[in-house]
């Protein structure tokens, strides 16, 4: 193999594109396709690190299934049911932004993402009632925990465990925390989405950020969704 | 060999492009990052280095002399956790991954270059992090955290250090992100999947295991520290919680990231071998496929560190015959290795030199893991010096020579510069010596029952330990050169051509050291990998026109 | 790459309205005696509703090549390896912790 020439940068823009693209991308739908594919590569570290978390519930929950019945059956169920309305209808509206980017209809867009995040606050709100409520309790694992004399929903008579409660609790507020701080980092995410959307940065042939942004909230849902039944309804025909 | 039309001094490459500092620390250039890693894992090197000289020291004699035995505990504790998560997980993902995938692609740079270099910045703070806690305390659990000691007796800084940790893991996983797509969607026109080097095919791998293995010690490591601040007791036993949980979770990634830390090596022997032998690889397909199994076996197989811990029987059966499974895309590729050598016109310059080191030191690590894998004999060796000498001689042995060799062979690329053959052939001469001699006696004194993490043991352990610390002694020799004539050959060394091993592979095509965007026009591909036949047919036809 | 030579609303709200349902089913449902069914249930009914978001909303059927269809199965596939190998340890054990 011969030596290679002097060198010539390249940095020629005879071909017209949008300013979004960046110089090490050959074409637009090069960087679109790669935008994609690293942001469901992304989701895939943000499912297998939530998976832990479902391990270590997987393995408590089989052995100190009354225990964590009782737990469970001590949170506010219509609550949780109330968020998961409000998250998938939050998924709706981030569909409907793209949507609207897509149609060149700016205020739909604006008013699709303002909602969006109107829905996350509400869903944030909400938890945090449900935290007030445990924090109340005594139900916060810690020093000032207490589950006392709390029947087991199939055994009548029978106490739960206040030590295998506190596990149920501890999995709890670490599972539903991170997810609510992957829905502070959603908000700030669409927070700066709503600004590029203002600011005319989305067109038809370019909406990219809206695309990978919407592909993380609805992961944010996905998890919400196996956190309800998994969470708060665990034996709650006893 | 056709001189450059320009001299070297004047011609524009990414290390003269710019200069200042921020020109560095700013910069999206995946070359550069490289370079910056490697300054970075030179020095976590040392540390780690540093920890491994105290241990040896204080292992010349049979009583608990030179530290005390918690400072012991810190001792190799530090060691481990530097060397795995500081050196060798980045190593050569991180160094030479990141400098040559994009060249080997046929790219101009990453698919996320400001993503690159967060990843640099974030291996960084973690290094700070775990710097600051090793000098205000540091951490005596072992590297594996096990507890109920890290979360509930320890008294040292568990949740720094392991909040480093997961610091440093989330590089990690931005690595592997970049690697998968830049290799997805990135590769010039032409260079199909069966054409990519097997460098890329094990970088490929190795990333699926970062991206999908890391997550799980990242959440397990914020279970520890919240464990441990909060004593929720999800680990604790007197709380109901399970110790072995936390090691399923910890081993669930710590396993597969043994290979993330042995994979990249192999695709830089794997370039080295048909470079050397000036033959295509045999059975390339073979080899490319076996990085994937590797990486997929990989995650099966992690509880074959617990047999002893209280697991049950019957799952240590299950764990035990996966573990003899995952051998086999490791031999696929020793065999492969040796067909490709077969017949081939063997050159012993240094980068073969070590590749050879690989093949030989990694085979016997990895057959003493299959002595490991039977439940029977690991009763007896599990938490002895067996079991640290097998995973030195892949880690050391294997890992390190072929991170090494790679920094050899593909250094003029790199610098410009060409390093000094005979001191480098010497280097590796003792880097051999100075390994066998370090840690084949530790496999007779693991055997023989010598516990590992103890400071102190009975006398007649005494000689091989003896032996051992002298061979580390001359391992470190072994080192120390390379790192001494790799700068040394920055300002004295000879320029080197584009092509001085006439290799193959687009990353030879380009000026040595490339330029910032790497290539003059987007390469189209029409040549098979490692096709040494045509190389050296043309290079033959050259020599016969110009003689 | 979006197909949408039909107007996708339609799809959207559709499956928008059987995520609500599969939600109010999971609700009541739960306070149905199934014995060993329930948690099966409302899993079965969870992962319907991912799938609905995943395809529809993730827009994961459109994708032109099978690589992100792959990506998904092989998190998927590798999140139960952790889980069910985890688990033949625990339900091959005969003891649990006392305490």
């Amino acid at each position: 193999m011969s030596d290679s020439q002097t060198v010539v940068p390249t940095s020629s823009h005879d071909d017209v594109h949008s300013p979004a693209l960046l110089h090490h991308f050959a074409t637009e739908e090069q960087q679109k396709d790669a935008s994609n594919l690293g942001m469901w590569i992304f989701l895939a570290t943000e499912v297998m690190f939530f998976g832990g978390l479902f391990c270590a519930y997987l393995i408590y929950r089989r052995w100190y299934f009354g225990d964590f019945a009782a737990a469970s059956a001590s949170i506010t169920v219509w609550l949780g049911a109330l968020n998961t309305a409000v998250l998938i209808c939050s998924s709706l509206t981030v569909v409907l932004a793209i949507w609207a980017a897509q149609t060149s209809q700016r205020a739909l867009l604006l008013l699709m993402l303002a909602l969006t995040m109107l829905f996350g606050l509400a869903f944030l709100g909400i938890k945090g009632i449900e935290y007030k409520q445990k924090f109340d309790e005594h139900h916060v694992p810690g020093a000032t925990f207490s589950f006392d004399h709390e029947e087991i929903p199939s055994q009548p008579g029978h106490y739960a465990n206040p030590q295998h409660a506190q596990i149920f609790f501890a999995l709890y507020f670490i599972m539903t925390g991170l997810h609510a701080l992957h829905m502070i980092v959603g908000l700030g995410i669409f927070s700066w989405l709503f600004w590029m959307a203002w600011k005319g940065r989305f067109t038809p042939e370019y909406h990219t950020p809206l695309e990978i942004g919407g592909l993380y909230w609805h992961f944010v849902d996905i998890v919400w969704i196996y956190l309800f039944p998994l969470l708060y309804l665990i034996d709650r025909h006893s | 060999m056709a001189t450059a039309i320009v001299s070297p001094v004047e011609r524009e490459d990414y290390l003269n492009k710019e200069y200042g500092i921020a020109s560095w620390l700013l910069t999206t250039d995946h070359k550069r990052i490289a370079l910056l890693y490697l300054i970075s894992i030179t020095f976590f090197f040392f540390i780690g280095g540093f920890f491994a000289l105290l241990i040896r020291l204080e292992l010349l004699t049979p009583a608990g002399d030179l530290v005390q035995a918690d400072t012991y505990n810190k001792l190799f504790t530090q060691h481990g956790q530097v060397m795995v998560f500081f050196f060798l997980i980045p190593s050569i993902p991180a160094v030479l991954g990141n400098f040559l995938i994009p060249l080997m692609v046929g790219a101009k740079d990453l698919a996320f270059p400001r993503i690159n270099l967060l990843s640099w910045y974030l291996y960084i703070i973690a290094g700070i992090m775990m710097l600051h806690c090793m000098l205000t305390g540091g951490v005596d659990t072992g590297w594996t955290f096990y507890t109920p000691f890290s979360t509930a007796f320890s008294n040292t800084k568990v949740i720094e250090a392991g909040l480093a940790i997961f610091v440093s893991g989330f590089s990690s996983i931005l690595t592997g992100l970049n690697f998968v797509v830049t290799i997805h969607r990135m590769r010039a026109p032409g260079l199909t999947w069966s054409r990519l080097p097997l460098f890329v095919w094990a970088h490929y791998a190795t990333s699926i295991i970062q991206i999908l293995g890391t997550p799980v010690i990242a959440i397990t490591l914020v279970l520890v520290v919240a464990e441990r601040a909060l004593h929720l007791g999800i680990f604790d036993p007197k709380l109901g919680g399970d110790p072995l949980l936390f090691q399923h979770l910890f081993w669930f990634y710590s396993h597969p990231a043994v290979y993330i830390m042995i994979l990249p090596s192999m695709g830089v022997v794997t370039e080295i071998i048909p470079c050397f032998a000036r033959k295509r690889v045999f059975g390339y397909m073979f080899v490319a496929l076996s990085s994937i199994a590797i990486a997929v076996f990989g995650f099966l197989v992690w509880a074959h560190h617990m047999f002893v811990a209280g697991i049950s029987v019957y799952a240590a059966l299950v764990f035990s015959i996966l573990s003899y499974g995952v051998a086999v895309p490791s031999a696929v590729k020793v065999f492969n290795w040796t067909a490709t050598l077969y017949k081939g016109s063997i050159h012993y310059d240094a980068p073969m030199l070590y590749a050879f080191g690989f093949v030989g030191l990694f085979t016997i690590g990895g057959l003493t893991g299959l002595f490991l894998s039977a439940l029977g004999i690991d009763m007896h060796v599990h938490d002895t010096y067996f079991v640290i000498a097998h995973f030195h001689y892949i880690m050391v042995g294997g890992a390190v020579m072929g991170y090494l060799g790679g920094m050899h062979f593909w250094w003029p690329k790199i610098s410009g510069k060409l390093y000094p053959e005979g001191w480098a052939r010497l280097a590796a001469l003792i880097v051999f010596i100075g390994f066998n001699l370090t840690f084949f006696p530790q496999f007779i004194l693991g055997y023989l029952g010598m516990p590992r993490r103890y400071y102190q043991y009975p006398p007649e352990y005494q000689v091989l330990n003896v032996l051992s610390t002298a061979g580390a002694t001359v391992l470190a020799v072994g080192y120390l050169l390379p790192m001494i004539y790799f700068l040394w050959s920055m300002r004295y060394g000879k320029p080197a051509p584009d092509n001085p091993w006439r290799a193959a592979g687009l990353e030879w095509t380009v000026q040595s050291p490339p330029t910032t965007f790497n290539f003059p026009e987007q390469p189209v591909v029409t040549w098979e990998a490692y096709n040494y036949d045509e190389i050296d047919k043309d290079y033959k036809e050259e020599a016969q026109v110009v003689g | 790459m979006h197909d949408h030579a039909k107007s996708p609303l339609k799809t959207y709200f559709a499956v928008w309205g059987a995520l609500l349902l599969g939600t109010f089913l999971t609700y009541r449902v739960a306070f149905i005696d199934l014995g060993v069914f329930n948690p099966v249930v409302a899993l079965v009914i969870a992962t319907t509703k991912a799938l609905l978001v995943a395809l529809f909303f993730m827009h994961l059927i459109n994708a032109s090549e099978r690589l992100l269809k792959l990506v998904v199965a092989s998190t998927i596939f590798f999140l139960l390896i952790l889980l069910t190998l985890t688990l033949t340890d625990y339900v091959s054990r005969p003891w649990t912790i006392a305490s």
